[in-house]
């Protein structure tokens, strides 16, 4: 197990309140795992991959247990996290376009964010000069600003940069929306080669395109309003999703492979409910056709098949 | 890069032109003949004066003539260096009587500039750092930009010169003296000036303390900022970038605030008799020397467009955007 | 989400900001002294009613000048100069900048490269300098005069601003949306985009209003002041040539300059307080 997380619960404080953006989400990475991340904006996605690498100004640390690679990893201290950060948990924002300081050459701040956590950059050059090549990125770059870069090159650089000292958890959040289909595709190819070649350990991507998903995610976790709805193998996700929203939102799929926006979301009817003071119980509930009274209580993430987890009263009933 | 330099240059020079066609414009066209009230007055100060008046106004000036003529005969004589006379200080020309004054402009104008530029933002930037200290700095920092500088220099003239007795109140140096390579000399110049250093420094220092702590601020919520913090870089280097990128936009501050430090500088030169380009200006107007007031306002438009220049080189020299020519903006 | 809940959320921030309430009352203050201050005057302005200096007293609350005028009387009278100029000269100064900004942002092309070449072009000559070249020519000068030429060499910075909104603005579904009704260019920009930078202008309103203030100071100090009448530059200017620094009459050059710093302070800080109301991201939590 690379990651586990347990009942971690994250807030916002907002200035009307507390919003309830990640509530008791518990699930684990596997080793060299590609997990995909899927759900409508503002289902709390970004919250749980943000929380895992830095708790923003707002994000309250409400409760919750985390290990990576058997380590605890101390999400509520900010201090303490410094050590993980990079080395072992990193990140591929998204604005990655805009990620790297415009006035500093590529390759000086490469070296003076390698040499700030204490780690000689002449050692890592070499190995940082391959996966250029690895991603077809000219050696001279190390020499340009970032202006002088495309956006796919940018793209390509934050990501050798952000992987330069082979962290065990790589989160990437949203980071094809701003790529046309082609460029996605290479980029999420790349992705899984820096899997395969252990650059990274295990990956978690987040998007709300489930099609770019299943070209290179294991499995798939799909969450709704804070909560875990399913995960499970991107290919059992798609063609036997057990949890209702899970299901609503494939059919909503026209065809595998193309991309769903959030229009097509909107098609199913209702709408989510305010994460500022959310119903009790399970938060799909208003707008699930199979709703019964014991979804006034919320239901706890179970393996249902081997690899299988689902958050749904009906689907336990179902496999008592 | 040189796109962005030479539509600069064509802006200066073009302004440069207007600004001349201005200075040209603004005594024939005003109302109630100002140019002859002029000659009226001249004659009134020096006798002798207004028949060399009447000798520039008719080369110069060529009142008579189409006006194409008279405009071409100003471009003329102004590339020839010749402003006129002063009546003011007849029978010196108004150029040399400017160029004797341009020193004192240079040496309240450039430390004061430069230290209260560097200064501010170091400060600005430790500002930054505390809410608390945040707190405090900011409303003083925009009460010392609200302040005048003619009164800051009065209240500092008074505390320091009247009452205190620390500091000559008026003059580049003692009247006793006369300029020499001497110590008593130079000690005279430092002390007399000063004080209008002083008052010019701290009005400057204010703005660009605001000025950076709103920048670094804006600086440290850009992505690459928060990019960094998600991979736990060290405060110090995030805050390292954000100054160095503040520094650019208050760099471009500078170029834009230049005319209104220029008119604070002449107007604390007025409360300390500072034998400056704003002394000159007061003296012009008190004297109706309408050829010293045209000339003083050529070198001013003049001055602010080398800085102006001076800034956008080392813009170039500090801004890989502005250099590889992606932003060709302000 | 009405537009009403919008208001009173923004109401709601706009009362609870301690340096929007702070500036606020500073600058009503003065309002209140140069509406109501000449009634509490005993003195006409400018007349020598002592025989020479006297400090503050009962009989003349300010002093007087060296001259044996009333400081109150110059001082209240100085004030309105003051907020004439601000409103007159900071109103025509955003007025300028909202048309040419406007027009520029909105139109773009040709129209927008030539103003936008005029206004870098005023932008880099120092206004001062300029207005002094054209003030110092009127033999009679007044202090509407002299604002309105202030508001004519002031506009450039809040046209650039204003242009660069409006290029931002015009870019929006609503505007797509006006354009394609077949609305006229003058009711787009002053029905769709106006109304949706109104904070923005208000604030380049109030910088302008204090420019335009610290800009008649200097004008004044120098000697290109009113003719007639009086303002708290002319003040500083009489007392500077009046010796009034080398005398110690501090009751005579003080007020006015502490008056102008207290007006223009109170307005930028009171800028700062409106720009956290209208912009969330700069609330405190």
């Amino acid at each position: 197990m690379s990651l586990t997380v347990e009942n971690l619960t994250v807030y916002y404080q907002t200035l009307k309140g507390v919003v309830q953006a990640l509530e008791d989400a518990t699930f684990s990475l596997d080793d060299g795992e590609i997990m995909g991340l899927a759900g409508e904006s503002g289902c709390g996605k970004t919250t749980l991959g943000t929380s895992l690498i830095q708790l923003s100004g707002r994000m309250r640390y409400i409760k919750g247990k985390l290990a990576l690679d058997g380590q605890e990893l101390p999400i509520w201290d900010n201090t303490a996290m410094n050590d993980f950060r990079y080395k072992k948990v990193s990140l591929i924002p998204q604005y990655a376009m805009s990620a790297m300081n415009p006035t500093r050459k590529i390759g000086m701040l490469t070296r003076e964010l390698i040499e700030a956590k204490k780690v000689d950059f002449n050692q890592v050059l070499p190995e940082l000069k391959r996966r250029l090549e690895l991603v077809e990125l000219p050696e001279k770059v190390l020499n340009m600003y970032p202006i002088e870069l495309s956006g796919g090159m940018k793209q390509r650089m934050v990501m050798v940069l952000s992987t330069l000292l082979n962290p065990s958890l790589l989160i990437a959040d949203e980071i094809t929306s701003a790529l046309d289909v082609s460029t996605q595709k290479a980029v999420m190819e790349m992705l899984g080669e820096f899997r395969d070649r252990k650059y990274v350990k295990s990956m978690m991507i987040i998007t709300h395109d489930i099609s770019v998903l299943y070209q290179i995610a294991d499995s798939i976790m799909v969450m709704y309003a804070g909560q875990l709805s399913e995960k499970a193998a991107a290919e059992t996700i798609i063609r036997e999703p057990r949890h209702p929203y899970t299901k609503m939102l494939i059919a909503a799929l026209p065809k595998i492979g193309v991309r769903y926006s959030e229009q097509v979301l909107s098609g199913i009817p209702g709408k989510p409910p305010l994460l500022l003071d959310p119903p009790a119980g399970c938060r799909f509930r208003e707008r699930c056709p199979a709703a019964f009274g014991k979804c006034l209580q919320a239901p706890p993430f179970k393996e249902v098949q081997k690899d299988h987890f689902v958050a749904c009263w009906k689907e336990f009933e179902r496999h008592a | 890069m040189k796109r962005y330099f030479t539509r600069k240059v064509l802006i200066y020079l073009l302004t440069f032109f207007i600004a001349v066609t201005i200075d040209w414009m603004i005594p024939r066209f005003m109302p109630g003949d100002p140019v002859l009230n002029m000659l009226a007055k001249a004659g009134s100060v020096h006798a002798e004066a207004q028949e060399v008046m009447y000798g520039y106004l008719t080369t110069a000036f060529g009142l008579d003539l189409p006006i194409w003529q008279q405009y071409f005969n100003f471009w003329k004589a102004l590339f020839h260096g010749d402003l006129g006379v002063s009546v003011l200080q007849f029978p010196r020309p108004v150029a040399d009587v400017i160029k004797s004054a341009i020193p004192y402009d240079l040496l309240l104008l450039i430390p004061s500039i430069v230290l209260s530029w560097i200064a501010g933002n170091k400060f600005g930037a430790f500002a930054a750092r505390s809410k608390k200290l945040d707190n405090t700095i900011l409303p003083v920092g925009y009460i010392l930009t609200a302040t005048p500088y003619m009164w800051l220099g009065i209240l500092l003239g008074w505390v320091f010169a009247i009452i205190l007795k620390i500091f000559p109140i008026s003059g580049a140096f003692s009247y006793a003296l006369k300029p020499a390579f001497t110590w008593t000399f130079i000690k005279s110049v430092l002390q007399h000036w000063f004080l209008p250093f002083a008052s010019l420094f701290i009005v400057q220092f204010g703005g660009w303390a605001i000025g950076m702590r709103n920048m670094i601020i804006y600086e440290l919520e850009a992505d690459y900022a928060h990019y960094l913090e998600a991979l736990g870089a060290p405060k110090r280097l995030i805050r390292k970038y954000a100054y160095n990128n503040a520094l650019l936009p208050q760099l471009s501050g500078l170029a834009l605030k230049l005319g209104v430090i220029v008119a604070g500088a002449m107007s604390t030169e007025i409360v300390f008799s500072y034998p400056g380009i704003g002394y000159l200006i007061l003296m012009a107007i008190q004297n109706s020397d309408y050829f010293l007031l045209q000339g003083c306002f050529l070198f001013i438009i003049i001055g602010v467009l080398l800085a102006n220049f001076i800034i956008d080189i080392v813009f170039i020299l500090v801004d890989p955007r502005t250099r590889l020519g992606m932003q060709g903006g302000s | 989400m009405g537009a009403e809940k919008k208001t009173n959320e923004i109401l709601y921030f706009a009362l609870r900001n301690g340096k929007l309430k702070i500036g606020l009352v500073i600058v009503f203050i003065f309002v209140a002294i140069a509406i109501f201050g000449p009634l509490f005057s005993k003195y006409p302005l400018n007349e020598f009613v002592a025989g020479g200096p006297n400090p503050p007293s009962a009989d003349y609350f300010m002093g007087t000048t060296a001259y044996g005028q009333d400081v109150f009387a110059q001082f209240v009278y100085g004030l309105r100069s003051t907020f004439i100029v601000g409103i007159v000269g900071g109103g025509i100064a955003t007025m300028l900048g909202m048309l040419i900004g406007f027009l520029g942002g909105y139109k773009g092309g040709w129209l927008d490269e030539f103003l936008n070449g005029i206004t870098n072009i005023i932008l880099v000559i120092p206004t001062f300098a300029l207005l002094l070249i054209m003030v110092a020519y009127l033999k009679l000068r007044g202090v509407v005069l002299e604002s309105i030429f202030i508001g004519l060499t002031c506009w450039p910075w809040a046209a650039r601003a204003i242009r660069a909104q409006t290029f931002s603005l015009v870019s929006r579904e609503f505007v797509d949306l006006a354009k394609l009704s077949g609305m006229g260019t003058l009711k787009i920009i002053f029905g769709e985009i106006a109304p949706n930078m109104m904070s923005y202008l208000f604030m380049t309103f109030i910088l302008q209003f204090g420019g335009a203030i610290l800009n008649a100071a200097t004008l004044d100090f120098i000697g290109l002041g009113p003719t007639q009448g009086a303002s708290l530059g002319l003040m500083m200017n009489w007392a500077t040539i009046g010796s009034a620094l080398l005398l110690g009459y501090w009751w005579w050059f003080v007020p006015p300059g502490l008056a102008i710093t207290a007006i223009v302070g109170a307005l930028y800080i009171m800028n700062v307080g409106l720009d956290e109301v209208f912009n969330p991201k700069l609330r405190e939590m």
